[in-house]
């Protein structure tokens, strides 16, 4: 599915890669231990996470992920959208926990087929 | 729901808690890190987590979380399961990502809390 | 001394990364460099993964807990050879740091999600070869080997 029904669907705030919309999206991976997510979070993964800063963005170039989600409100701070710009990744805002986030998500992809 | 329907939607083991299975939750929070529980989760919630140390069972004694979900097929230290035993907090575990924990308890229901510990806010 | 036998064979790509302690900011740009070189390489994406991985944890490692080092990757044909070298505390207990979840990382570090305690575990259980010298004072040396060719029996 791509990223553009996803950002639709969720109303989240791009901050990043309106014109990456159309990255294909195969999966979802919440997590803020950037261990976890080098180790278990998959190519196509959407990655839901509160950190900010960043180091967020080459775990998520190095992992090939369709974008990040931040969550909570959180806002990207300005070396991450710098970085983003660099690396290609899309970076949106959540509104929503990450729990709720990871749920709509999940819904969309596994309802709607991904 | 029920403890015991959040085992059966999870495929979850119970670890600690065998006992408390009429428990019913209504809320989850998604946590990696240990000042976010402090900061967000909420009384009476279902705590998702894949942190396995006893600071984890402490922090959910104090913000009176209903139940440690422990994801990913992630398990307890001695110590953590033995405070669980102790302070009567649940834990179960299921070999889902976080990821899909969230989305199979979203899809039958359970709601994410978002409120700062220092925010009263009255729930419909 | 063990003798090195990953001298042997002819080096289809070689180089050598310096990696700053201290310094976030950098942090993970020589990891991806080096992912970028092996996708030009063409390499699995399996291969380029663990590589990634590996080099990453490594490279975290000595900004989070080094002065200064440096990665030195070496492909061959039949594995990939990575060094991560650093001057900085080194590591007094060498059994303990390799258990998940024990970390000296400061709260700052934590913070940043980093510092769980798995970096070490995880570059065991990515590669196929894995060493870890450290001296106390001085620094600490990780080799590591990721197999491209499943027949290699080299170690």
């Amino acid at each position: 599915m791509d990223l553009a029904t996803i950002v639709k669907a969720l109303g989240l705030k791009i901050r990043h890669g309106a014109d990456l919309l159309d990255r294909n999206v195969t999966g979802g991976f919440t997590g803020d231990l950037l261990s976890d997510v080098m180790a278990h979070s998959s190519e196509g993964d959407l990655w839901i996470t509160r950190q900010i800063h960043q180091n967020i963005i080459a775990v998520a170039s190095l992992k090939d992920h369709a974008g990040i989600v931040l969550v909570q409100g959180n806002e990207p701070a300005a070396d991450t959208l710098e970085k983003a710009a660099k690396e290609n990744v899309p970076i949106l805002v959540s509104d929503l926990s990450g729990f709720e986030t990871a749920g709509k998500i999940y819904e969309i992809l596994n309802v709607r087929g991904g | 729901m029920t403890l015991r329907e959040v085992k059966e939607i999870l495929d979850a083991e119970v670890l600690v808690g065998q006992e408390q299975l009429d428990k019913e939750v209504r809320t989850a929070f998604g946590a990696d890190l240990m000042s976010d529980v402090l900061a967000f989760a909420k009384a009476g919630s279902l705590l998702l987590t894949g942190l396995t140390n006893p600071q984890v069972v402490r922090t959910s004694d104090v913000l009176d979380i209903a139940a440690i979900i422990l994801v990913r097929g992630k398990k307890p230290s001695p110590e953590t399961l033995t405070l669980a035993e102790e302070l009567k907090i649940p834990i179960l575990t299921t070999q889902f990502i976080l990821f899909e924990t969230a989305g199979r308890l979203y899809q039958r229901g359970i709601v994410g809390c978002m409120e700062r510990v220092d925010e009263e806010r009255v729930r419909p | 001394m063990t003798k090195n036998v990953f001298a042997h064979d002819a080096s289809l790509y070689e180089n050598r990364f310096p990696v700053e302690g201290g310094n976030f900011d950098k942090a993970g740009q020589v990891s991806s460099q080096i992912k970028a070189i092996l996708k030009r390489m063409k390499l699995s994406s399996e291969i380029i993964r663990r590589v990634a991985l590996v080099s990453y944890e490594s490279e975290i490692n000595i900004v989070s807990y080094a002065r200064k080092g440096h990665i030195h990757i070496q492909v061959k044909p039949d594995y990939v050879l990575i060094e991560a070298i650093d001057e900085g505390d080194g590591i007094p207990d060498i059994e303990l740091a390799m258990q998940q979840g024990w970390s000296t990382a400061s709260q700052r570090i934590r913070e940043m999600g980093f510092g769980a305690g798995m970096g070490l575990c995880n570059i065991k259980n990515f590669s196929d070869f894995f060493r870890i010298s450290s001296d106390v004072g001085k620094g600490t040396h990780l080799k590591m080997v990721i197999k491209i060719d499943k027949v290699f029996d080299g170690i």
